[in-house]
């Protein structure tokens, strides 16, 4: 079974975000990207039904700063080819990267195409469903479970309130995945680093980035809260002394 | 081509969810501005009964055995024909595990501009989204003449989409749905769990801040020291530190206890959504921007990790 994982890299939130000089975009000047955590889960569901049904596991990601480790890293987890597409996809959108990630995965040839449900900066859609109707395949997202037999997967979906469904859906297809069936396995920094010297890294180019199919965005800026909460400062134990009492007052205590 | 507002309406086995209602209240806020009416869409099979309290001036009506349950390739065929035919001024859908997996889709399938986790609309037309987990707004004009949006909870109230009156419902045609590639087997019920966290009155959460699942024993002790619940945001369950039946958030359960006490939890719009009915939330965390104290009422900007033990002792040393 040849197993396709999209990976999309964001950047990381954990870094302060600015928005740009024309007040319409973030400044991604000193962004980091890192892999979005969804397609983390689906790299991890994509290695988990190769070591169930044999098979191969390619890895797509885009040329961005990061984009090396991510693909090594996967390396590392046991994926057996990686492909970096080369463009410049700092500003690309879901649309752009769909219409060139479809051109390079008709070509291999895919039973499953896997790939995070979303990312935290999809303006325009999500890559997966975009992309599964660049190839004219049907898409499935907030997959949680997959299983593969007789030419069909069988998918669990999550709906609110841990409500499931299983659906059966027709091979080749793409699945936006929410969560692995287990979490993504850690690897050490020494398997990484033999990847490097082990695997490597093909490089295509991606047709044209178009991006037709988004809005246009006049304005990005940061929310500005109706309310801030009332912070309670001091030592560890001034702070714990005075929740002790809120407790108490707030009837739970 | 109509400037009308379509609503589609989200519903799961006999259940019209919420964000169907907050879709509603932003249609009604975008429907002046475009000079059109609010449409719910209802697709299903005998569903009929469903339309009796939307707030909008008119309920299309799609019925179709292979509508019966939610399943994306039938609802992608049937609203693309509803759209290529009537053309409205914007089509809302949840970005729930429904409309997001529809509205990608058309917007590809239909060549037609989508608007991703909009939250409320401006008077004179313009979205407003949430992205990059509620830290950053884009606005912009909604595009024309046709735009597909998908919606987030958090900028109406349901209730504002509800109405005492029914609105007339007309029936629309629906195309053959045939070799579809999508087909419903079952659904499975949650797991039975030991608590029901929508229930309790005490609830304290972890999220990615306690970093590791031996530090869930750390919130545990807590709780039982004041006789709370231990629950969690996403990244924790994912991690299998706890199980299921303890998410709080979008896939998770809604949450209304008397007290909420977040621990290192940033307040993702996908958790927020789900603890907005709490009575009071007070949050901890080593961030002082993360998005949970524009929502908490008390806060505590320090790491999780100096304060807990140091409550727990307290508490116990109390009871």
């Amino acid at each position: 079974m040849n197993i396709v994982v999209l990976i999309k890299l964001v950047p990381d939130l954990v870094e302060e975000l600015t928005i740009d000089s024309g007040g319409a975009g973030l400044d991604l000047t000193f962004a980091r990207w890192i892999i979005n955590e969804f397609d983390d889960h689906a790299l991890e569901q994509g290695i988990l039904l190769k070591e169930r049904h044999g098979g191969t596991v390619t890895v797509v990601a885009p040329d961005l700063e990061g984009a090396d480790d991510v693909l090594f890293t996967a390396a590392a987890k046991d994926a057996d080819r990686l492909i970096k597409v080369k463009g410049d996809f700092t500003m690309a959108n879901n649309h752009a990267l769909a219409r060139a990630f479809s051109a390079i995965i008709k070509d291999l040839q895919a039973d499953l195409i896997l790939t995070g449900v979303q990312a935290h900066n999809d303006l325009d859609g999500s890559a997966g469903p975009l992309l599964a109707e660049c190839l004219q395949l049907p898409y499935v997202g907030y997959v949680s479970g997959v299983a593969v037999n007789d030419g069909k997967s069988t998918i669990r979906k999550e709906y609110p309130g841990g409500l499931l469904a299983e659906m059966e859906v027709a091979l080749p297809t793409v699945l936006g995945i929410q969560a692995a069936e287990q979490p993504p396995r850690y690897v050490a920094v020494s398997k990484v680093r033999q990847a490097m010297k082990t695997s490597s890294i093909e490089e295509l180019d991606a047709s044209d980035l178009n991006p037709d199919g988004a809005a246009e965005i006049g304005r990005m800026f940061q929310p500005e809260a109706a309310a801030h909460a009332e912070m309670i400062e001091g030592s560890p134990e001034e702070v714990s002394a005075k929740l002790v009492g809120l407790f108490k007052e707030l009837g739970v205590l | 081509m109509s400037q009308d507002i379509y609503v589609v309406i989200e519903h799961l086995r006999g259940q019209v969810a919420d964000i169907s209602y907050t879709m509603l209240a932003g249609a009604r806020e975008l429907s002046p501005a475009a000079g059109g009416k609010v449409v719910a869409v209802l697709l299903g099979h005998n569903a009929k009964d469903l339309a009796k309290d939307f707030a909008a001036d008119q309920v299309l009506y799609l019925d179709h055995a292979a509508l019966a349950e939610f399943t994306s390739d039938a609802y992608q065929l049937a609203l693309a024909d509803l759209i290529g035919k009537d053309q409205p001024r914007a089509i809302l859908f949840g970005n729930t595990s429904i409309g997001a997996d529809v509205a990608s889709v058309l917007s590809m399938r239909l060549g037609l501009p989508l608007v991703n986790s909009c939250r409320s609309f401006t008077s004179n037309a313009k979205f407003i989204s949430q992205i990059c987990g509620g830290k950053i707004m884009a606005e912009g004009e909604l595009p024309s003449p046709t735009a597909l949006v998908t919606m987030v909870p958090g900028g109406y109230s349901p209730d504002q989409g509800r109405s005492v009156d029914s609105p007339p419902i007309a029936e629309s045609a629906v195309p053959a749905l045939e070799a579809l590639r999508v087909t419903l087997s079952k659904y499975i019920e949650p797991e039975s769990a030991d608590v029901d966290i929508s229930k309790e009155p005490l609830l304290i959460a972890v999220g990615r801040g306690i970093q590791n699942q031996d530090n869930i024993e750390l919130a545990d002790a807590l709780a039982q020291a004041i006789g709370g619940v231990v629950c969690a945001s996403r990244p924790v369950i994912d991690q299998g530190w706890l199980s299921t039946s303890r998410l709080v958030g979008k896939s998770g359960k809604q949450v209304k206890p008397k007290v909420y006490f977040a621990m290192g939890i940033s307040g993702a719009p996908e958790h927020v959504e789900a603890i907005t009915q709490s009575g009071t939330i007070i949050a901890v965390n080593t961030d002082p921007k993360a998005p949970i104290f524009d929502i908490a009422k008390y806060g505590v900007q320090m790491d999780l990790f100096e304060l807990v033990e140091v409550l727990t002792g307290q508490l116990k040393a109390k009871v």
